[in-house]
């Protein structure tokens, strides 16, 4: 058995990484923003690719054979629609339930996340089972030497590099990213200067499921399959990996998918029945180890 | 008279900030002991440390000769150690015979077997239990409210509530941490007496953070004064009162 | 003051044998066919199962979400255990006794399942207890889906149907009972108070460590117990069913009739379990009837929604957290 550790492997695993980091920075975001663990986020994602299913098919008549006009067409769907989505959840779901007790909101998110995946699951047009997802971007083969990937490898990462930088500079440089810091480190004070908390913390959930619905397209479009229940796995462990990194922390939530998805692929690689638990192995060494996760802080509670 | 509580150079950092800093003292047996200081001087954490909420970063804590420091606090409890909280932690879903009787559980004897089986000797402890919880309450003039869930309680009536509670774990060392705050001038009054009243008939220390000067000066035997961690002065209350670093620790920072 | 009222145990136990009566006669007059025995048999199961979450979430406070994990470990060792004598003796006399042991091992199983898992993660709070549990719940079911000695992912088939009306009752009511009893005592109130606040519980002598993991194992024997019941129901033990959804369902019974009251579980319990069929039916009735292509899947849209509305409108559930007095002791002056 060669080296599980080769490019290719390296290669694949950032890939996933991408996906799972911008799925995980949406987790994050509203975690730190308002202590929800959004058990509906991995759905955003399942919306995002249909959106970006539906556009395709919408724009494709419109547009037909440009390329990068229908691609940034359904782009922009995917974004609008994990985004609306999420902004949806956060209006009628959770801020009813915003200053009770945090397991309401959680059991909530719950709700909210199994109502979305069966009622896409109960719609006729939708259905259950398997759709599969055109190439928006025709699919070509690059030969590296030490490994082979298709441009989509390229394409993946690029994106999610792309939105990633776009986020740091929003939360470093921009008003409503030091707003959305404040937000975090004390609601209270927050208001009192000012600002609009709920209208953050609705932004906050418009970037986390926008992005979210990015990642739904681009795994789409990189495993050209799509169902409604196809939110369930990726979202949990883009969330293990934003506890891997530091719930709270959008470094973290980063590091942790790149971790994560590394993790997973040379696993997989290794042993099949291993990959599939890796996750929640990750997932048990932190909280017994380092429940803070890696880039995460100690709140001290005051006694 | 002997010393029950003994702190031995206990120091304690939160991260880098240092909350309480190389405290020495001894609460002789007996007495009713102020501690007292500006808001944020590490009064509530001294109580923290003491009953095993915290582990001090240096330091020693001694009751009755025996050293607790760092000892989990439901261990420090049994030893005779009780306390009461600033912000009231009462369960308020249950009724106020409950609250006691939580208190007095860790004196049961009955197993899961006879408590499931209903044997005998558990109907027997169940009944001794609730006759010394209700008892309590009446020393407490909560008798009438033994059934009422706690949550539907009066301010006043939850915080001697909190103390009735405390005193169910027939602790030999009671800590109260700002037992008076929020009430009026006749309750402040009864408080006092209560306090007094308590030392002198269960034979417990009493040992107390307050902010109340009247509740100090009027039934504290000895005072401590602490600031940003720190011992300020410490003795008997007429001197400390006098004594001017105090005096600057408040009037100086307009504090309490 | 002494009082007249008769103790309550005898009021609870004269009702349970009243309902059993009533159920067992409709049975033999053809009221009830086999079908609606069934769902009713179903309906005590889930009796068991919602009243030892409910001990660990509503009444200790311990936000549990893997509590299905459990019941998978008790219908495994119990189907396992059940298949292989009959396999060893199928002619062995005395099936029942034996089945009752099977069961028992079957929830001693996941009682040790549950101590284990308890141990390392109930020193978590809150949400990142609620993700540990679902992980632990996941894993047994993944590692339950990868064992080919008990069937995989075609899971353990040919369970003897040892499980039948009366055993089901009398397991919901004694564990009804075993809860309650547990309720009512100075454990009970220790648990109470480690829900209410536990920093307070611990300064006043309780430990809370030792009740957080007591209410886990014996929450999840009882879940072991209601997954060996169903094994030998359904004369099958298959992953799909002790999934994290599953647990879910659980849940809403639990919120729904009233977290921290059992008599809410109860209600919850036969309420859902019949609205479940009930939708089932209605649903593949309108199907059928309109032509039109809808899905079982509505079924558990209509479920999710009612979590959601329950958790929006009455968070308290049905009972919040009182009983009734037919279940429930309480003060007898």
């Amino acid at each position: 058995m060669g080296s599980i550790f080769n490019a290719q492997q390296i290669v694949n695993g950032l890939q996933v990484g991408s996906i799972y980091a911008l799925i995980a920075l949406g987790y994050t975001m509203v975690y730190g923003i308002v202590r929800l663990i959004n058990f509906a986020h991995g759905d955003f994602y399942m919306i995002g690719a249909y959106a970006a299913y539906g556009a395709f098919f919408l724009f494709n008549s419109f547009f037909g054979g440009k390329s990068g006009v229908l691609a940034f067409a359904v782009l922009i769907a995917s974004m609008l629609a994990g985004g609306g989505i999420a902004l949806l959840a956060n209006r009628f779901a959770y801020k009813p339930l915003r200053y009770k007790p945090k397991l309401s909101s959680l059991i909530t998110a719950i709700g909210v996340s199994m109502f979305l995946e069966y009622f896409f699951s109960a719609l006729p047009m939708i259905g259950p089972s398997y759709r599969s997802f055109p190439d928006i971007i025709p699919k070509v083969q690059i030969n590296l030497g030490i490994a082979v990937i298709s441009n989509y490898v390229i394409i993946d990462i690029a994106v999610a590099a792309v939105l990633m930088v776009g986020l740091t500079i929003l939360v470093r440089y921009s008003a409503l990213g030091k707003a959305m810091r404040a937000v975090s480190q004390d609601k209270d004070a927050a208001r009192l200067m000012g600002i609009d908390v709920e209208k953050v913390i609705g932004f906050t959930f418009l970037i986390g499921g926008a992005f979210a619905g990015v990642a739904g397209l681009l795994a789409g479009m990189t495993y050209p399959r799509i169902f409604p229940y196809m939110g369930i796995q990726p979202g949990l462990k883009a969330f293990i990996a934003a506890v891997l990194g530091g719930i709270g922390s959008i470094p973290g939530a980063v590091l942790g998918a790149y971790i994560m998805g590394l993790a997973e692929t040379f696993a997989s690689a290794y042993n099949s029945l291993i990959g599939e638990g890796i996750a929640f192995a990750i997932l048990i060494v932190v909280l017994l180890v380092r429940p803070t996760g890696l880039l995460g802080e100690k709140t001290a509670d005051k006694i | 008279m002997p010393a029950q509580l003994s702190i031995q150079g206990m120091t304690h950092y939160f991260g880098g900030l240092r909350a309480v800093s190389n405290f020495s003292f001894e609460v002789p047996q007996g007495t009713i002991y102020g501690l007292i200081g500006p808001n944020g001087s590490g009064k509530t954490t001294t109580f923290n440390l003491i009953t095993g909420i915290y582990k001090p970063t240096e330091g020693k804590i001694l009751f009755e000769g025996k050293d607790i420091t760092g000892e989990k606090p439901f261990r420090i409890v049994r030893g005779g150690i009780a306390r009461t909280f600033q912000n009231l932690r009462i369960f308020s879903n249950l009724t106020a015979i409950d609250n006691i009787r939580i208190a007095r559980h860790y004196t049961t004897k009955s197993g899961l077997a006879s408590s499931i089986l209903r044997l005998p000797s558990f109907k027997a402890e169940e009944r001794a239990v609730k006759a010394e919880s209700r008892e309590l309450l009446e020393l407490m003039h909560l008798g009438p409210r033994a059934n009422e869930l706690a949550k539907n309680l009066p301010y006043g009536e939850l915080r001697r509530l909190e103390i009735a509670r405390a005193l169910a774990t027939k602790p030999k060392l009671i800590l109260l941490d700002e037992p008076a705050a929020g009430m009026n001038p006749k309750e402040v009054e009864e408080l006092m007496s209560l306090i007094s009243r308590i030392r002198d008939d269960f034979h417990v220390t009493i040992f107390l953070i307050e902010h109340h000067m009247q509740v100090v000066m009027g039934i504290c035997e000895r005072i401590k004064v602490i600031d940003f961690g720190e011992t300020i002065a410490e003795g008997l209350p007429e001197a400390v009162a006098k004594d001017p670093k105090v005096l600057e620790a408040y009037l100086g920072k307009r504090g309490a | 003051m002494p009082t007249t009222k008769l103790p309550k145990l005898p009021k609870l136990l004269i009702a349970a044998a009243l309902l059993y009566t009533v159920i067992e006669l409709l049975n033999t007059f053809g009221v009830i066919n086999g079908y609606i025995l069934h769902i009713i048999n179903q309906s005590l199961i889930y009796v068991i199962l919602a009243s030892s979450l409910n001990l660990i979430n509503g009444i200790t406070g311990q936000f549990s979400l893997g509590h299905m994990g459990f019941a998978a470990v008790g219908a495994y060792m119990s189907g396992s255990l059940t298949t292989l004598i009959f396999k060893l003796a199928p002619h062995a006399a005395g099936g029942m006794p034996l089945f009752v042991l099977s069961v028992l091992a079957g929830g001693v199983a996941a009682a040790c399942i549950g101590f284990l898992i308890g141990f390392p993660s109930l020193r978590l709070k809150g949400d990142y207890l609620a993700i540990v549990t679902l992980g632990f719940g996941e894993i047994i079911r993944t590692v339950f889906n990868n064992i080919d000695a008990v069937g995989g992912p075609r899971g353990l088939l040919g369970i003897p149907k040892y499980s039948n009306f009366t055993v089901i009752f009398i397991a919901a009511f004694l564990t009804i009972v075993v809860i309650r009893n547990l309720l009512e005592s100075s454990h009970g109130r220790a648990m109470l108070s480690i829900r209410e606040n536990e920093l307070a519980a611990e300064l006043v002598g309780i430990d809370t460590t030792h009740y957080k993991v007591l209410a886990f194992s014996i929450g999840a024997f009882f879940a072991g117990i209601a997954g060996a019941l169903f094994a030998h129901l359904l004369q099958l033990a298959h992953p799909t069913q002790f999934g994290f959804v599953k647990s879910v369902e659980v849940l809403i019974m639990i919120y729904a009739g009233g977290v921290g009251s059992l008599t809410g579980s109860i209600i919850a319990a036969f309420g859902l379990t019949f609205l479940s069929e009930g939708l089932r039916l209605g649903i593949g009735t309108l199907a059928d009837v309109t032509g039109w292509p809808i899905g079982g899947e509505w079924r558990m849209v209509i479920y999710s929604l009612l979590l959601i509305f329950v958790m929006l409108f009455r968070t308290e559930g049905l009972m919040g957290t009182k009983e009734s007095k037919l279940v429930t002791i309480g003060e007898a002056d």
